[in-house]
């Protein structure tokens, strides 16, 4: 028997490259039975990583893991899982055309006896998932199928799933992202009586409210490094947020200033009560001609989710649309560019660029869309418009026939905003421009953001790099836990951002 | 300058196709003395080439048409059925008989012809519309929604012809598939009209931006503000309509509409004729000019296969095997992997 005091899963000095490049160096975290552990770190910081190399999805490449004193070196899903690790991942990871049921057990569905030939004991199957399901309080049909079930439940049933195969520690990455309150709260009653159990949990999350609403021990990683370990209690959330992102948020002073308001001014775009279940609680926000509004917030703050409700990519529940003084209702991304609205989409390779498509096809292809199918833009036109933005942003590319899929991804991104600059929209709305692109082509997209709202548009500009907000933004709007928690105004400094953030979470 | 031609001609996306196509005509020629020779019989021309230009024109009419859906990233299985309902539809609104009244013969028809054409044509429309409602409103994968009325356009035509074959005796409606204009086969001239208008279509309109932005990335198009979803709605109605008049020139030319063999397997014909004219399966860059050498390829196969007296029980095999040597040929990795051994063996 191992000592009651040790941890149950232990890590140490784990470090992990993939091509050449390092993700974690030399991390180490300790699981306790009966507690909740809180994984924390900004995008990019190694928590996946980490993860999978628990899990045995990659091998680590230099590192001792221990569970129960034992070192152990899983080398799949199914040999972590067999050792009592089990994993319920952010995006429900389950069957929806099979049974609750058959979820549960797939692939160990229990048989009759040989001499029955050994077939599936259905009865068995379903009368034992629904003793684990009572387990957390559900009282479901478990032989109906998992799809027809909500999100909340499928989730439920995919712990009910990690718990059957006997585990001892339970690893939940992201399991809140899309639940709403009520059902938050539905889980962690489960999950704070599967820790007096006895269980060990790793709990990871972007929502600092549950952080410490849930957990007892908190372990912070930043740049795939173990930034240290703490008892939730003794780490307030500024300390927190300080540990995530690598310094007191004391630097810099924002160099944006409010944009004076003219009398009499209607916004260009505003937003009352905006909201869609789940993702979007009610906003009100709005921006003015010639104003830039940075959405500042952490990731999983729903800065996303509320410019796919502007641009019509999502629907909202309630709440009202303004554009220009006037009530509009946006529901496809054509509306909401009939309207003057661009967005430059985050994910830059699945909803931005067309890769197969010449530089020019993707510079013109949402002017195209808004002059419609029979008004081709004629094609001395096309290239001399490619051409110019080619010029005016500094888009690196061999000619302009080039498939934009061979760029590099800050030409990409330079290329959809010219997409966008040429539909010569009212209101842009920049999520992300610049993740993952080269610091100078960064510095020439935020010059070419102030520059295009001196001329007078309306820019909604959202950065996981708070530093960014503040330093383009006339006016920030904070997130949090998918609801605007205040406004700042141009050239607060990034520690109001993270100090309104961290306010009474 | 020279150079450049050549590295202009051996980048051409249409080369392959080309040169299958003349190697083909190559073999026929060698096996069979009087193929390339044409002459002007019965006041237009006549000759084994003609032949293979008219009896391919069904399968261009339907290869084009497959074109666009298949670059929208989809495709459309149940042309071969479409082509089965509007041959019933023409022939049983046409019908027709020979009367002979106070020694003059006249051709009556059950509708006037225009009415029977056009009520084919619509009917091949509303098959479109519903494959292109199935995928781009109610979201099936095309496979299967086009799967529906390939299975079920058969029982529909079955139905419309009572089981039985119908022929036509209306000697005018022959003209569409028999009929020469110019020397040439009439139903080339369709196929061509088609061929033409849609590439004005998709270079003339922004048609085959969307189309291409469609099929290598629905997602991107969609937040562009591209009516992604109406966009594949019309290339399937498009793609019933093209199979619709196929099926008029089938008709015609057998005379006849079988509810049961009328464009059997022209799904597959046409999606291998789309594949061999060089757009690839995945969606995006088309080419119909491609698409209708595509179809030629095929029929010049058929008719050597045909003509060089290959026994019937195993032409498909045949048929395949060529296909087969066809997509290694065109495939830029296995001619890679050839050379590189080449290469290797040489050294």
């Amino acid at each position: 028997m191992s000592d009651p005091l040790a941890p149950v899963l232990e890590l140490s000095g784990v470090s992990k490259s993939f091509f050449g490049v390092p993700v974690l160096k030399g991390v180490g975290l300790r699981l306790f039975a009966g507690e909740v552990h809180a994984l924390m770190g900004q995008n990019g910081a190694g928590k996946s990583t980490l993860i999978k190399v628990l899990t045995g999805v990659h091998a680590a490449d230099a590192g001792r893991m221990t569970l129960k004193g034992e070192a152990i070196a899983p080398k799949s899903p199914l040999a972590s899982q067999k050792l009592g690790v089990s994993t319920v991942y952010q995006e429900v990871n389950l069957c929806p055309n099979l049974t609750v049921a058959e979820n549960i057990f797939a692939g160990r569905y229990p048989r009759k006896p040989a001499r029955k030939w050994g077939r599936i004991d259905w009865a068995a199957m379903n009368a034992e998932a629904r003793t684990l399901l009572a387990k957390l309080n559900l009282d479901i049909d478990v032989t109906r199928l998992l799809a027809s079930y909500p999100v909340a439940i499928q989730q439920m049933v995919a712990i009910a799933r990690a718990l059957s195969v006997s585990a001892q520690v339970l690893i939940l990455d992201e399991p809140t992202s899309s639940l709403d309150d009520d059902e938050v709260q539905r889980l962690f009653t489960v999950l704070r009586r599967l820790r007096d159990e006895g269980m060990a949990i790793l709990f990871v999350t972007h929502f600092l409210e549950q952080v410490y609403a849930l957990c007892d021990r908190i372990t912070v990683l930043r740049n795939g490094e173990l930034v240290g370990e703490h008892l939730a209690r003794d780490l307030p959330t500024p300390a927190l947020i300080a540990a995530m992102i690598g310094r007191e948020f004391a630097a810099k002073q924002g160099t944006g200033t409010p944009l004076p308001e003219k009398a009499g001014e209607t916004p260009l775009i505003e937003l009352r009560g905006v909201a869609q279940r789940g993702r979007v609680q009610a906003t009100d926000l709005s921006v003015r001609a010639g104003e830039v509004v940075g959405l500042g917030g952490l990731l999983g703050s729903g800065r996303t989710e509320l410019a796919q409700l502007i641009f019509g990519l999502s629907t909202a529940d309630e709440g009202e649309l303004k554009v220009a003084g006037s009530a509009h209702r946006v529901d496809c991304p054509s509306a909401a560019v009939k309207l003057g609205m661009g967005l430059c989409p985050e994910d830059r390779k699945t909803d931005g660029i067309v890769a197969e498509l010449s530089v020019r096809e993707n510079i013109m292809l949402a002017l195209q869309a808004r002059r419609g199918l029979w008004n081709l833009l004629p094609m001395d036109e096309q290239c001399r418009m490619a051409e110019r933005f080619v010029k005016a942003l500094g888009i690196k590319t061999n000619d302009i026939e080039t498939p934009i899929g061979l760029l590099s991804g800050g030409n990409q991104q330079k290329a959809l905003l010219a997409r966008w600059l040429a539909t010569q929209p009212r209101l842009l709305i920049l999520d992300e421009p610049t993740r993952g692109i080269d610091v100078a082509a960064k510095q020439e997209i935020m010059d070419e953001i102030l520059r295009l709202a001196g001329e007078g548009m309306a820019v909604l500009f959202i950065s996981s790099e708070i530093e960014e907000v503040v330093r383009v933004s006339n006016r920030i709007a904070v997130l949090r836990d998918r609801r605007k928690v205040g406004e700042l105004p141009g050239g607060s400094a990034e520690r109001d951002v993270y100090q309104l953030i961290a306010a009474d979470a | 300058m020279n150079n450049k031609l050549m590295h202009t001609l051996t980048r051409h996306p249409l080369l392959w196709p080309v040169v299958t196509l003349a190697l083909l005509l190559a073999i026929n020629a060698a096996f069979n003395a009087t193929f390339l020779h044409l002459e002007w019989r019965d006041g237009h021309l006549y000759g084994s080439l003609v032949d293979i230009l008219k009896s391919a024109a069904p399968l261009m009419l339907v290869s084009l048409g497959m074109t666009l859906v298949i670059a929208t990233r989809g495709i459309d299985i149940s042309v071969g059925a479409v082509v089965a309902i509007s041959a019933a539809i023409a022939a049983w609104m046409i019908g027709g008989s020979l009367v002979v009244h106070d020694g003059v013969a006249t051709h009556v028809s059950r509708f006037p012809m225009p009415v029977a054409i056009l009520g084919a044509l619509l009917v091949a429309l509303v098959c479109g519309l519903w494959n292109g409602l199935l995928v781009s409103v109610v979201g099936m994968q095309p496979i299967i929604a086009t799967l529906i009325l390939m299975v079920a356009g058969r029982g529909i035509a079955q139905l419309i012809t009572g089981g039985q074959i119908i022929t036509i005796y209306y000697g005018p409606y022959f003209f569409i598939g028999n009929g020469y204009l110019f020397g040439l086969p009439f139903a080339l001239f369709i196929a061509a009209a088609v061929f033409v208008a849609l590439l004005l279509l998709t270079k003339r309109t922004a048609l085959g931006l969307f189309i291409q932005a469609v099929g290598i990335n629905p997602s991107a198009a969609y937040v562009a503000g591209l009516p992604a979803r109406r966009i594949m709605f019309w290339v399937y109605a498009f793609c019933g309509v093209c199979a619709g008049v196929a099926g008029l020139v089938v008709s015609s030319n057998v005379k006849s509409a079988d509810g049961n063999n009328a464009g059997m397997l022209m799904e597959l014909d046409a999606i291998l004729a789309v594949t061999l004219g060089g757009t690839a399966l995945t969606g995006g860059r088309f080419s119909l000019a491609g698409s209708v050498i595509g179809a030629l390829i095929i029929q010049t196969l058929t008719y050597a296969i045909y003509s060089l007296g290959v026994p019937p029980e195993v032409n498909l095999v045949v048929k395949a095997g060529v296909v087969f040597v066809v997509m290694l040929m065109q495939s830029a990795e296995f001619r890679g992997m050839v050379a590189t051994h080449v290469r290797r063996a040489a050294a």
